[in-house]
Protein backbone atom coordinates (compact mmCIF):
# COMPACT_ATOMS: atom_id res chain seq x y z
CA UNK A 1 0.00 0.00 0.00
CA UNK A 2 2.45 2.39 1.46
CA UNK A 3 4.66 1.58 -1.95
CA UNK A 4 2.07 2.90 -4.35
CA UNK A 5 2.06 6.44 -2.65
CA UNK A 6 4.05 9.28 -4.69
CA UNK A 7 7.54 9.21 -3.52
CA UNK A 8 8.47 13.02 -1.98
CA UNK A 9 11.66 14.90 -1.42
CA UNK A 10 13.04 18.16 -0.96
CA UNK A 11 16.39 19.65 -0.37
CA UNK A 12 17.99 23.30 0.09
CA UNK A 13 20.74 24.97 -0.93
CA UNK A 14 21.73 28.85 -0.89
CA UNK A 15 18.95 29.44 1.51
CA UNK A 16 18.13 30.74 4.94
CA UNK A 17 15.47 27.43 5.90
CA UNK A 18 12.48 29.65 5.56
CA UNK A 19 11.13 27.56 2.78
CA UNK A 20 11.49 24.12 4.69
CA UNK A 21 9.49 26.39 7.89
CA UNK A 22 7.22 26.99 4.92
CA UNK A 23 6.50 23.45 4.83
CA UNK A 24 6.33 22.82 8.57
CA UNK A 25 3.96 26.07 8.39
CA UNK A 26 1.24 23.72 6.62
CA UNK A 27 0.26 22.84 10.36
CA UNK A 28 -1.89 20.33 10.51
CA UNK A 29 -1.98 20.61 6.23
CA UNK A 30 1.14 18.70 6.33
CA UNK A 31 -0.80 15.91 7.74
CA UNK A 32 -2.67 15.63 4.78
CA UNK A 33 0.47 16.22 2.56
CA UNK A 34 1.85 13.65 4.71
CA UNK A 35 -0.92 10.91 4.36
CA UNK A 36 -0.91 11.28 0.80
CA UNK A 37 2.88 10.68 -0.05
CA UNK A 38 6.17 9.36 0.75
CA UNK A 39 9.16 11.65 2.33
CA UNK A 40 11.98 10.02 0.97
CA UNK A 41 14.70 12.69 1.20
CA UNK A 42 14.79 15.81 3.44
CA UNK A 43 17.88 16.80 5.34
CA UNK A 44 16.59 19.12 7.54
CA UNK A 45 13.93 16.84 9.23
CA UNK A 46 14.58 13.54 8.57
CA UNK A 47 17.84 11.14 8.66
CA UNK A 48 18.18 10.42 5.06
CA UNK A 49 21.45 10.28 3.25
CA UNK A 50 22.93 11.51 -0.31
CA UNK A 51 23.81 7.24 -0.12
CA UNK A 52 20.56 6.72 -0.06
CA UNK A 53 19.25 9.33 -3.13
CA UNK A 54 21.79 7.65 -4.73
CA UNK A 55 20.67 3.72 -4.50
CA UNK A 56 17.30 5.19 -6.24
CA UNK A 57 16.08 4.42 -9.24
CA UNK A 58 16.25 7.11 -12.24
CA UNK A 59 12.70 9.18 -12.05
CA UNK A 60 11.55 7.18 -9.15
CA UNK A 61 10.78 10.66 -7.15
CA UNK A 62 7.47 11.84 -8.30
CA UNK A 63 8.71 15.31 -7.21
CA UNK A 64 11.38 16.99 -5.55
CA UNK A 65 11.29 20.79 -4.16
CA UNK A 66 14.50 22.57 -3.78
CA UNK A 67 14.65 25.72 -2.39
CA UNK A 68 17.70 28.13 -2.25
CA UNK A 69 20.08 29.65 -4.86
CA UNK A 70 23.15 27.71 -6.23
CA UNK A 71 26.23 29.07 -5.36
CA UNK A 72 28.28 25.97 -4.23
CA UNK A 73 29.87 23.01 -6.06
CA UNK A 74 28.02 20.41 -3.67
CA UNK A 75 24.61 22.56 -4.63
CA UNK A 76 25.00 21.60 -7.83
CA UNK A 77 25.87 18.35 -7.33
CA UNK A 78 22.83 17.65 -5.38
CA UNK A 79 20.84 19.85 -7.98
CA UNK A 80 21.79 17.02 -10.73
CA UNK A 81 21.67 14.41 -8.81
CA UNK A 82 17.97 14.98 -7.63
CA UNK A 83 16.79 15.99 -11.52
CA UNK A 84 17.98 12.76 -12.06
CA UNK A 85 16.15 10.84 -9.91
CA UNK A 86 12.85 12.95 -10.20
CA UNK A 87 9.99 13.07 -12.49
CA UNK A 88 9.12 16.48 -11.81
CA UNK A 89 11.56 18.72 -9.87
CA UNK A 90 10.05 22.27 -8.54
CA UNK A 91 12.48 25.79 -7.73
CA UNK A 92 10.94 25.88 -4.11
CA UNK A 93 10.66 29.85 -3.04
CA UNK A 94 12.30 33.25 -4.20
CA UNK A 95 15.83 32.08 -3.92
CA UNK A 96 15.35 28.41 -6.31
CA UNK A 97 13.09 31.00 -8.67
CA UNK A 98 15.35 34.09 -9.53
CA UNK A 99 18.34 33.78 -6.98
CA UNK A 100 16.78 35.33 -3.73
CA UNK A 101 18.36 37.65 -0.85
CA UNK A 102 21.50 35.22 -1.06
CA UNK A 103 21.54 36.47 -4.82
CA UNK A 104 22.81 40.56 -3.73
CA UNK A 105 25.93 38.73 -3.24
CA UNK A 106 26.49 38.94 -6.98
CA UNK A 107 26.92 42.72 -6.72
CA UNK A 108 30.30 40.98 -5.05
CA UNK A 109 32.74 38.18 -5.64
CA UNK A 110 34.09 35.19 -4.28
CA UNK A 111 37.05 37.36 -2.94
CA UNK A 112 35.53 39.96 -1.82
CA UNK A 113 32.91 38.29 0.07
CA UNK A 114 35.68 36.14 2.06
CA UNK A 115 37.60 38.84 2.54
CA UNK A 116 34.92 40.48 4.35
CA UNK A 117 33.59 37.53 6.12
CA UNK A 118 37.35 36.17 7.05
CA UNK A 119 39.28 39.28 7.58
CA UNK A 120 37.55 42.52 7.88
CA UNK A 121 34.34 42.50 9.81
CA UNK A 122 34.52 43.68 13.57
CA UNK A 123 33.57 40.48 15.02
CA UNK A 124 36.24 38.14 13.04
CA UNK A 125 38.81 36.92 15.04
CA UNK A 126 40.88 35.19 12.69
CA UNK A 127 45.06 36.04 13.33
CA UNK A 128 46.31 33.34 11.22
CA UNK A 129 44.17 34.96 7.96
CA UNK A 130 43.10 31.43 7.17
CA UNK A 131 40.33 30.83 4.61
CA UNK A 132 38.20 27.67 3.56
CA UNK A 133 40.19 25.56 1.24
CA UNK A 134 38.57 23.37 -0.89
CA UNK A 135 41.75 20.66 -0.51
CA UNK A 136 43.30 19.91 2.97
CA UNK A 137 45.59 17.84 3.78
CA UNK A 138 45.74 16.86 7.35
CA UNK A 139 47.51 13.70 9.01
CA UNK A 140 47.86 11.95 5.59
CA UNK A 141 44.07 12.76 4.85
CA UNK A 142 42.67 14.62 2.00
CA UNK A 143 39.97 16.82 3.09
CA UNK A 144 37.28 18.44 1.01
CA UNK A 145 35.03 21.73 1.09
CA UNK A 146 32.39 22.43 -1.67
CA UNK A 147 33.89 25.30 -3.93
CA UNK A 148 32.78 28.56 -3.61
CA UNK A 149 31.46 30.49 -6.48
CA UNK A 150 31.73 34.11 -7.99
CA UNK A 151 28.01 33.62 -8.89
CA UNK A 152 24.83 32.84 -7.43
CA UNK A 153 22.57 31.11 -9.67
CA UNK A 154 18.70 30.62 -9.94
CA UNK A 155 18.39 26.58 -10.08
CA UNK A 156 17.06 27.03 -13.73
CA UNK A 157 20.68 27.99 -14.64
CA UNK A 158 22.13 24.41 -13.70
CA UNK A 159 18.96 22.43 -14.75
CA UNK A 160 15.86 22.13 -16.19
CA UNK A 161 13.24 23.23 -13.73
CA UNK A 162 9.78 22.29 -14.33
CA UNK A 163 7.79 24.61 -12.05
CA UNK A 164 8.51 27.85 -9.47
CA UNK A 165 6.74 28.24 -6.73
CA UNK A 166 7.12 32.20 -6.11
CA UNK A 167 7.70 34.10 -2.34
CA UNK A 168 9.83 34.22 0.10
CA UNK A 169 8.77 32.13 1.84
CA UNK A 170 5.71 30.68 -0.61
CA UNK A 171 2.08 31.46 1.04
CA UNK A 172 0.72 28.34 2.26
CA UNK A 173 -2.09 28.46 -0.38
CA UNK A 174 0.51 28.50 -3.26
CA UNK A 175 2.20 25.06 -1.27
CA UNK A 176 -0.96 23.63 -1.08
CA UNK A 177 -2.51 24.23 -4.54
CA UNK A 178 1.12 23.35 -5.84
CA UNK A 179 0.99 19.83 -3.71
CA UNK A 180 -2.62 19.29 -5.19
CA UNK A 181 -2.48 19.80 -8.87
CA UNK A 182 0.53 17.22 -8.68
CA UNK A 183 -0.83 14.59 -6.39
CA UNK A 184 -3.94 14.73 -8.83
CA UNK A 185 -2.30 15.28 -11.88
CA UNK A 186 -3.75 18.89 -12.73
CA UNK A 187 -0.88 20.42 -13.99
CA UNK A 188 -0.15 23.49 -15.89
CA UNK A 189 2.30 23.52 -18.81
CA UNK A 190 5.92 23.07 -18.05
CA UNK A 191 7.93 26.23 -17.01
CA UNK A 192 4.76 27.88 -14.85
CA UNK A 193 5.07 29.41 -11.63
CA UNK A 194 2.23 28.32 -9.41
CA UNK A 195 1.09 31.66 -8.91
CA UNK A 196 -1.66 33.84 -10.02
CA UNK A 197 -0.27 35.82 -13.34
CA UNK A 198 -1.22 39.27 -12.20
CA UNK A 199 0.50 41.98 -10.48
CA UNK A 200 0.38 42.54 -6.50
CA UNK A 201 -1.45 45.84 -6.81
CA UNK A 202 -4.01 44.04 -8.29
CA UNK A 203 -5.36 42.15 -5.31
CA UNK A 204 -4.29 45.44 -2.85
CA UNK A 205 -6.89 46.66 -0.53
CA UNK A 206 -4.80 50.57 -0.63
CA UNK A 207 -5.37 50.39 -4.76
CA UNK A 208 -8.44 52.60 -3.94
CA UNK A 209 -6.50 55.24 -2.18
CA UNK A 210 -3.85 55.68 -5.02
CA UNK A 211 -4.41 58.99 -6.71
CA UNK A 212 -5.66 59.18 -10.01
CA UNK A 213 -2.39 60.72 -11.59
CA UNK A 214 0.66 59.14 -8.81
CA UNK A 215 3.74 61.57 -8.60
CA UNK A 216 6.90 61.41 -5.94
CA UNK A 217 7.95 64.63 -4.61
CA UNK A 218 10.38 63.17 -2.14
CA UNK A 219 11.69 59.73 -1.60
CA UNK A 220 10.95 58.20 1.92
CA UNK A 221 12.33 54.93 3.52
CA UNK A 222 10.15 53.04 5.41
CA UNK A 223 11.40 53.93 9.45
CA UNK A 224 12.18 57.76 8.39
CA UNK A 225 7.91 58.38 8.11
CA UNK A 226 4.82 57.07 10.26
CA UNK A 227 3.41 55.01 7.52
CA UNK A 228 -0.29 55.51 7.21
CA UNK A 229 -1.58 52.11 7.13
CA UNK A 230 -4.45 52.48 4.62
CA UNK A 231 -2.78 54.67 1.77
CA UNK A 232 -0.35 53.31 -1.04
CA UNK A 233 2.69 53.58 -0.05
CA UNK A 234 3.81 55.23 -3.45
CA UNK A 235 1.89 57.75 -2.89
CA UNK A 236 3.24 58.24 0.36
CA UNK A 237 6.58 58.20 -1.12
CA UNK A 238 7.70 55.00 0.22
CA UNK A 239 9.44 52.59 -2.30
CA UNK A 240 6.42 49.14 -3.19
CA UNK A 241 7.80 46.80 -5.60
CA UNK A 242 3.67 46.07 -6.10
CA UNK A 243 3.60 47.40 -9.21
CA UNK A 244 6.46 45.16 -10.66
CA UNK A 245 5.49 42.43 -8.58
CA UNK A 246 3.16 39.15 -9.08
CA UNK A 247 0.15 38.54 -6.54
CA UNK A 248 -0.70 35.46 -4.37
CA UNK A 249 1.57 36.27 -1.46
CA UNK A 250 -1.37 36.64 0.20
CA UNK A 251 -0.05 40.41 0.78
CA UNK A 252 1.53 39.88 4.08
CA UNK A 253 3.98 42.88 3.91
CA UNK A 254 1.08 45.40 2.97
CA UNK A 255 -1.35 44.08 5.74
CA UNK A 256 1.98 44.41 8.19
CA UNK A 257 1.93 47.94 6.87
CA UNK A 258 5.48 47.47 5.17
CA UNK A 259 5.37 47.94 1.37
CA UNK A 260 6.11 45.51 -1.12
CA UNK A 261 9.83 43.93 -2.08
CA UNK A 262 9.52 42.31 -4.70
CA UNK A 263 10.04 38.49 -3.56
CA UNK A 264 6.94 36.60 -5.99
CA UNK A 265 8.99 38.55 -9.11
CA UNK A 266 7.84 39.37 -12.51
CA UNK A 267 4.74 38.44 -14.07
CA UNK A 268 4.90 35.86 -16.87
CA UNK A 269 4.77 39.36 -19.65
CA UNK A 270 7.74 40.87 -17.69
CA UNK A 271 11.94 39.23 -18.12
CA UNK A 272 13.53 41.60 -15.56
CA UNK A 273 11.50 42.80 -12.29
CA UNK A 274 14.31 45.23 -11.41
CA UNK A 275 14.49 46.93 -14.78
CA UNK A 276 10.78 47.21 -15.23
CA UNK A 277 9.96 48.77 -11.66
CA UNK A 278 12.91 51.41 -12.43
CA UNK A 279 10.70 52.26 -15.35
CA UNK A 280 7.38 52.76 -13.65
CA UNK A 281 8.86 54.46 -10.76
CA UNK A 282 11.10 56.39 -12.32
CA UNK A 283 8.04 57.86 -14.94
CA UNK A 284 6.07 58.81 -11.53
CA UNK A 285 8.94 61.04 -10.03
CA UNK A 286 7.62 64.94 -9.84
CA UNK A 287 10.42 66.20 -11.79
CA UNK A 288 11.25 67.66 -15.42
CA UNK A 289 14.22 70.18 -14.46
CA UNK A 290 17.49 67.92 -14.62
CA UNK A 291 18.58 69.11 -11.09
CA UNK A 292 15.49 67.90 -9.80
CA UNK A 293 15.58 65.11 -11.04
CA UNK A 294 19.17 64.31 -9.95
CA UNK A 295 18.43 65.21 -6.48
CA UNK A 296 15.42 62.79 -6.16
CA UNK A 297 16.97 60.02 -7.80
CA UNK A 298 20.66 60.24 -5.47
CA UNK A 299 17.89 60.04 -2.48
CA UNK A 300 17.61 56.48 -3.26
CA UNK A 301 19.77 54.44 -1.32
CA UNK A 302 20.92 51.24 -3.11
CA UNK A 303 18.46 51.73 -6.12
CA UNK A 304 20.05 48.04 -8.11
CA UNK A 305 20.09 46.24 -4.73
CA UNK A 306 16.64 47.66 -3.58
CA UNK A 307 14.94 46.90 -7.16
CA UNK A 308 16.51 43.57 -7.93
CA UNK A 309 16.33 42.96 -4.21
CA UNK A 310 15.27 39.05 -4.92
CA UNK A 311 15.25 38.92 -8.11
CA UNK A 312 19.77 39.73 -9.45
CA UNK A 313 20.26 36.46 -10.65
CA UNK A 314 18.05 36.03 -12.94
CA UNK A 315 18.04 39.50 -14.31
CA UNK A 316 19.25 40.17 -18.17
CA UNK A 317 22.70 41.61 -16.62
CA UNK A 318 22.76 38.46 -13.44
CA UNK A 319 25.51 40.06 -11.65
CA UNK A 320 28.13 43.11 -11.57
CA UNK A 321 30.40 43.30 -14.49
CA UNK A 322 33.77 40.58 -13.24
CA UNK A 323 37.05 42.11 -13.56
CA UNK A 324 39.58 40.57 -16.40
CA UNK A 325 41.79 38.16 -13.85
CA UNK A 326 45.60 39.21 -14.10
CA UNK B 1 39.17 41.17 -28.12
CA UNK B 2 42.11 43.29 -29.27
CA UNK B 3 41.98 46.43 -28.02
CA UNK B 4 44.48 48.12 -30.51
CA UNK B 5 41.73 47.28 -33.32
CA UNK B 6 38.66 48.06 -30.88
CA UNK B 7 35.89 49.05 -32.72
CA UNK B 8 33.15 50.63 -30.41
CA UNK B 9 29.79 48.46 -30.78
CA UNK B 10 27.19 51.16 -30.21
CA UNK B 11 22.95 51.02 -30.19
CA UNK B 12 21.02 54.02 -31.28
CA UNK B 13 17.19 54.15 -29.70
CA UNK B 14 16.61 56.88 -31.64
CA UNK B 15 12.69 58.56 -31.74
CA UNK B 16 10.86 58.82 -35.28
CA UNK B 17 9.68 62.33 -34.84
CA UNK B 18 13.37 64.58 -34.09
CA UNK B 19 16.28 62.65 -33.57
CA UNK B 20 15.37 59.61 -36.12
CA UNK B 21 14.47 62.13 -38.42
CA UNK B 22 17.53 64.34 -37.97
CA UNK B 23 19.38 61.27 -38.35
CA UNK B 24 18.11 60.81 -41.92
CA UNK B 25 18.95 64.36 -42.70
CA UNK B 26 22.16 63.91 -41.96
CA UNK B 27 22.45 61.32 -44.26
CA UNK B 28 20.65 62.63 -47.12
CA UNK B 29 23.05 66.14 -46.64
CA UNK B 30 25.71 63.40 -46.94
CA UNK B 31 27.49 64.36 -44.01
CA UNK B 32 30.18 61.76 -42.41
CA UNK B 33 30.17 60.33 -39.22
CA UNK B 34 31.15 57.48 -37.42
CA UNK B 35 29.70 54.34 -38.64
CA UNK B 36 29.86 52.69 -35.24
CA UNK B 37 26.16 53.06 -34.42
CA UNK B 38 23.44 50.63 -35.01
CA UNK B 39 20.14 52.82 -35.09
CA UNK B 40 16.64 51.48 -33.63
CA UNK B 41 13.97 53.57 -34.38
CA UNK B 42 11.40 53.97 -31.90
CA UNK B 43 8.28 55.81 -31.72
CA UNK B 44 8.85 57.85 -28.53
CA UNK B 45 12.30 58.37 -26.21
CA UNK B 46 9.46 57.32 -23.49
CA UNK B 47 9.17 53.87 -24.90
CA UNK B 48 12.79 52.70 -24.61
CA UNK B 49 11.95 50.24 -21.81
CA UNK B 50 15.78 50.00 -19.39
CA UNK B 51 14.86 46.21 -20.32
CA UNK B 52 15.91 47.18 -23.95
CA UNK B 53 19.64 49.08 -22.69
CA UNK B 54 20.33 46.38 -20.53
CA UNK B 55 19.56 43.50 -23.08
CA UNK B 56 21.72 45.35 -25.64
CA UNK B 57 24.46 45.48 -22.84
CA UNK B 58 24.00 41.95 -22.25
CA UNK B 59 24.36 41.51 -26.04
CA UNK B 60 27.50 42.84 -26.60
CA UNK B 61 26.84 46.78 -27.07
CA UNK B 62 29.98 48.68 -25.58
CA UNK B 63 27.82 51.95 -25.26
CA UNK B 64 23.92 52.69 -25.76
CA UNK B 65 22.55 55.96 -26.95
CA UNK B 66 18.88 57.50 -26.18
CA UNK B 67 17.99 60.43 -28.78
CA UNK B 68 14.57 62.54 -28.55
CA UNK B 69 13.01 65.52 -29.34
CA UNK B 70 14.50 68.61 -27.09
CA UNK B 71 12.34 69.06 -23.70
CA UNK B 72 8.78 71.00 -24.55
CA UNK B 73 8.99 69.91 -28.12
CA UNK B 74 7.93 65.57 -27.18
CA UNK B 75 5.05 64.46 -30.26
CA UNK B 76 3.12 63.19 -27.00
CA UNK B 77 4.46 65.92 -24.73
CA UNK B 78 6.28 64.18 -22.43
CA UNK B 79 7.61 60.75 -23.26
CA UNK B 80 11.19 62.55 -23.36
CA UNK B 81 11.12 63.74 -19.28
CA UNK B 82 9.91 60.36 -18.76
CA UNK B 83 13.30 59.28 -20.90
CA UNK B 84 15.01 61.54 -19.02
CA UNK B 85 13.93 60.44 -15.47
CA UNK B 86 14.66 56.98 -16.33
CA UNK B 87 18.55 57.77 -17.97
CA UNK B 88 19.31 59.26 -14.90
CA UNK B 89 17.92 56.67 -12.49
CA UNK B 90 19.82 53.85 -14.60
CA UNK B 91 22.57 55.11 -15.31
CA UNK B 92 23.11 55.15 -11.20
CA UNK B 93 22.24 51.48 -11.41
CA UNK B 94 24.21 50.55 -13.86
CA UNK B 95 27.51 52.24 -12.15
CA UNK B 96 26.34 49.69 -9.60
CA UNK B 97 26.56 47.02 -12.47
CA UNK B 98 30.35 47.90 -13.21
CA UNK B 99 29.45 49.82 -16.48
CA UNK B 100 30.49 52.86 -16.40
CA UNK B 101 27.85 55.99 -17.09
CA UNK B 102 29.26 57.35 -19.69
CA UNK B 103 28.66 53.90 -21.60
CA UNK B 104 24.85 54.96 -21.46
CA UNK B 105 24.05 58.84 -23.00
CA UNK B 106 21.13 60.54 -23.32
CA UNK B 107 20.94 63.50 -26.05
CA UNK B 108 18.27 65.52 -27.43
CA UNK B 109 18.66 65.78 -31.26
CA UNK B 110 15.81 67.44 -33.40
CA UNK B 111 14.60 66.61 -37.06
CA UNK B 112 16.96 69.89 -38.25
CA UNK B 113 19.92 69.05 -36.23
CA UNK B 114 21.54 66.80 -38.80
CA UNK B 115 24.99 68.21 -37.63
CA UNK B 116 24.00 67.91 -34.04
CA UNK B 117 23.41 63.61 -34.84
CA UNK B 118 26.97 63.82 -36.46
CA UNK B 119 28.45 65.79 -33.81
CA UNK B 120 26.90 63.06 -31.23
CA UNK B 121 27.97 59.98 -32.52
CA UNK B 122 31.52 60.76 -33.56
CA UNK B 123 31.94 61.93 -29.77
CA UNK B 124 30.39 59.00 -28.23
CA UNK B 125 32.32 56.82 -30.30
CA UNK B 126 35.63 58.76 -29.69
CA UNK B 127 34.52 58.65 -25.84
CA UNK B 128 33.93 54.71 -25.90
CA UNK B 129 36.86 54.08 -27.74
CA UNK B 130 38.89 55.75 -24.64
CA UNK B 131 37.16 53.40 -22.24
CA UNK B 132 37.59 50.36 -24.33
CA UNK B 133 35.53 47.29 -24.82
CA UNK B 134 32.51 46.47 -21.71
CA UNK B 135 33.61 42.96 -22.36
CA UNK B 136 30.39 42.02 -20.19
CA UNK B 137 30.56 38.44 -20.88
CA UNK B 138 33.92 38.14 -21.49
CA UNK B 139 35.52 37.88 -18.61
CA UNK B 140 34.98 34.75 -15.89
CA UNK B 141 36.58 36.28 -12.93
CA UNK B 142 38.83 34.28 -10.65
CA UNK B 143 36.51 31.72 -8.71
CA UNK B 144 34.03 31.41 -12.04
CA UNK B 145 32.23 27.92 -11.54
CA UNK B 146 33.32 24.94 -13.16
CA UNK B 147 29.94 23.32 -14.25
CA UNK B 148 29.35 19.70 -14.78
CA UNK B 149 28.61 18.92 -18.24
Amino acid sequence: MSNAKPKVAFYWCASCGGCEESIVDLAEDILKVVAAVDIVFWPVALDFKKKDVEAMPDKSIAVSFINGGIRMSEQEEMAHLLRRKSQIVVAHGACAHLGGIPGLANFWNKSTIFRTVYHTTASTDNPNGTEPQPKTSLDGYELTLPVFWDTVHPLDDIIDVDYYLPGCAPHRDLIINAVTAILEGKLPPKGSVLAPNKSCCDDCERNDSKPDKLQIKEIKRPHEVLLDPKTCFLAQGVICMGPATRGGCGERCINGNMPCRGCMGPTDQVYDQGAKFLSAFASILDANDEKDIERLVDSIVDPAGTFYRFSLPSSILKRKKLEAVK
Amino acid sequence: MNQEHFEPRLIGFLCNWCSYTGADLAGTARMVYAPNIRIIRVMCTGRVDPQFVLKAFREGADGVLISGCHPGDCHYQEGNYKAMRRHKLLSKVLEQFGIEKERFRLEWVSASEGTKFQQVCNEFTEQIRGLGPLNLNGNKGEHHEQRQA
